[in-house]
């Protein structure tokens, strides 16, 4: 179930030189699961921008986003006080209900954030936790903190080797992290794909598309799976390993 | 107490507000966010003899005031339109529906409408041919008079329910193919559908929708929408539906009094979705303001 409601920025500050984080104040009800995500009216556009959902609890949500078009760079320059038009509780999400002791999470880039909820809930339940976070650069890296502190076991990789290991997320864990039985992944496609490929345990994945309504109406964003055509934006955006066609 | 209803073709209508073809499913995702009853009624999604997926993504696009899609048509098929949405439906809604069924060739779209033309949940037939976004089909049979009239003779031969022709607007000359539909025994037109549109993303240096090119939709599109309208109903004498860029009700005044007898509200509802719900209850208001009393007075009143 989703719900359209008004929402108040309480906080929105870089984290990174392209990398945001707003907080928002309202009602979270619709949001059931880590990795769901919301659908963002920004004035002066005509489609909504569709975010994942970082963290939340009974009163707030937390979006990390990257400023990369007219949306975003517009999300950037909102301010504390201002309220924002949001459709929550979109999309599947990753789900927790599976036999694991002990998940990897792989993030690439700004498919690092809805992880972070993901570990908070997977903590929660006790499982050991390993992340790896992938990015281009050192001066990319957001969050390798927060998830230290949230109590995971974090490995870092950039592709220039600036910053933790250096090349991509497989080689991370390659070198660092084979213990693990099951994964949570979302980044861009060419990671999903190359994890895919490289790992045998099964997982989890979050895709991206453009999408028109965010709500299973339109069709934009549909993909084929084994089990047929899926949307992304209400069947997903997270598929199982098993079911992808690539 | 003003009233908003209004006739198409003998089926009564609560009021002339009805979510258009592809920007609603087959209702559900909608039932999820409001009672759809309120509705006048709502045209299904584009439906094919043969399941499709549709187009390569991305397929939308964002625009000024408006947004391209290349869907394609994707949809489950007739056969399981029938079997699976259509009773599913019935759990939500409770009045009939629009049935809107496209084609590649002029048995399938003669198919389709007879298979459907079986179900009681159906109102009337809305026939696509102008979607922009499938080759050897959807378009072409719409931006010919005599292919337009070629379709409906061989749906109006298998179907006893009302069938509106849906028309593109990407045509030299709307008018010769409204009346060729009407000529050829149309109960109804339908205009517009979207217009051929384009962007490209400047980084990449290559067309933003995979398919290079979709369908254009949104407010930017409303004024043309309304012009054809105009020239359309002037020109025939059966009723027009009314699409393309309404996002309020005073948007389908304006449509109405350009000859609409009911209007379709399209991509609105993908920004907003309780954008129809806002335009019915906004219409008997804005009515009030501005001295109508039977909504169904007004029609076709700029001469």
């Amino acid at each position: 179930m989703y719900k359209k409601a008004i929402y108040r920025i309480v906080e929105n500050r870089p984290l990174t030189s392209s990398v945001w984080r707003m907080v928002l104040e309202g009602d979270t009800e619709w949001i059931t699961h880590a990795g769901q995500f919301v659908n963002i009216r920004i004035e002066g556009l005509y489609l909504r921008r569709p975010i994942s959902v970082s963290d939340y609890d009974e009163k707030s949500l937390t979006l990390i986003y990257k400023v990369v078009g007219q949306g975003t760079e517009r999300m950037s320059c909102m301010t504390p006080g201002e309220e924002l038009d949001l459709l929550t509780g979109l999309g599947n999400g990753f789900s927790v209900d599976v036999a694991s002791t002990s998940p990897l999470l792989v993030g690439g880039g700004v498919g690092v954030p809805p992880l972070y909820n993901l570990a908070r809930k997977l903590l929660a339940e006790g499982r050991r936790v390993q992340v790896v976070l992938g990015f281009n650069t050192a001066d990319e890296v957001f969050y390798e903190e927060e998830f230290r502190k949230l109590g995971c076991e974090v490995h870092v990789t950039t592709v220039d080797g600036s910053r933790g290991i250096c090349g991509f997320v497989t080689t991370a864990i390659k070198d660092a992290c084979s213990d693990f039985d099951y994964f949570y992944a979302c980044g861009p496609e060419p990671m999903l794909r190359a994890l895919y490929d490289a790992v045998e345990q099964d997982g989890q994945l979050s895709f991206e598309e453009r999408m028109g309504c965010g709500f299973g109406a339109c069709m934009g964003c549909s993909c084929e799976t084994k089990y047929g055509s899926k949307r992304i934006c209400k069947d997903g955006p997270v598929l199982t390993k098993e079911e992808i066609i690539w | 107490m003003v009233d908003t209803s209004v006739v198409l073709s003998g089926w009564r209508l609560d009021n002339p507000v009805i979510p258009a073809s592809g920007t609603f499913g087959y209702g559900k995702e909608f039932a999820e966010f409001y009672d759809i009853n309120m509705l006048g009624t709502f045209s299904f999604k584009g439906t094919t003899r043969e399941a499709r997926f549709g187009n390569p993504t991305p397929r939308i696009a964002e625009c000024r005031e408006g947004m391209i899609n290349a869907v394609g048509l994707q949809n489950p098929g007739i056969d399981h339109v029938i079997r699976e949405e259509l009773p599913a439906m019935k759990e939500f809604f409770h009045k009939k529906v629009i049935a809107n069924i496209s084609g590649f060739s002029i048995e399938d779209y003669a198919y389709s409408c007879e298979k459907i033309d079986r179900e009681e949940q159906v109102g009337l037939i809305e026939v696509n041919i102008s979607c922009p976004n499938v080759r050897h089909g959807g378009m072409s049979f719409g931006t010919l008079p005599e292919m337009a009239a070629e379709v409906t003779r061989a749906v109006k031969a298998v179907t006893t329910k009302p069938v509106y022709m849906k028309l593109s607007p990407n045509v030299t000359d709307i008018v010769s193919i409204a009346r060729a539909c009407e000529e050829a025994g149309a109960d109804g037109l339908c205009l517009i559908n979207t217009m051929l549109g384009m962007r490209i993303d400047l980084k990449r240096r290559k067309p933003v929708i995979a398919n290079t090119m979709g369908g254009f939709s949104g407010p930017s599109i409303f004024p043309v929408a309304v012009r054809m309208v105009y020239q359309v109903a002037r020109a025939c004498s059966i009723p027009v539906i009314g699409c393309g860029g309404v996002e309020t009700a005073r948007d389908v005044i304006e449509m109405m009094m350009a000859g609409a007898t009911a209007v379709e509200v399209g991509a609105a509802n993908l920004v907003n979705p309780y954008a129809s719900k806002e335009i019915v209850e906004e219409l008997p208001r804005e009515m009030e303001r501005l001295g109508i009393e039977r909504l169904s007075d007004i029609i076709g009143i700029v001469k």
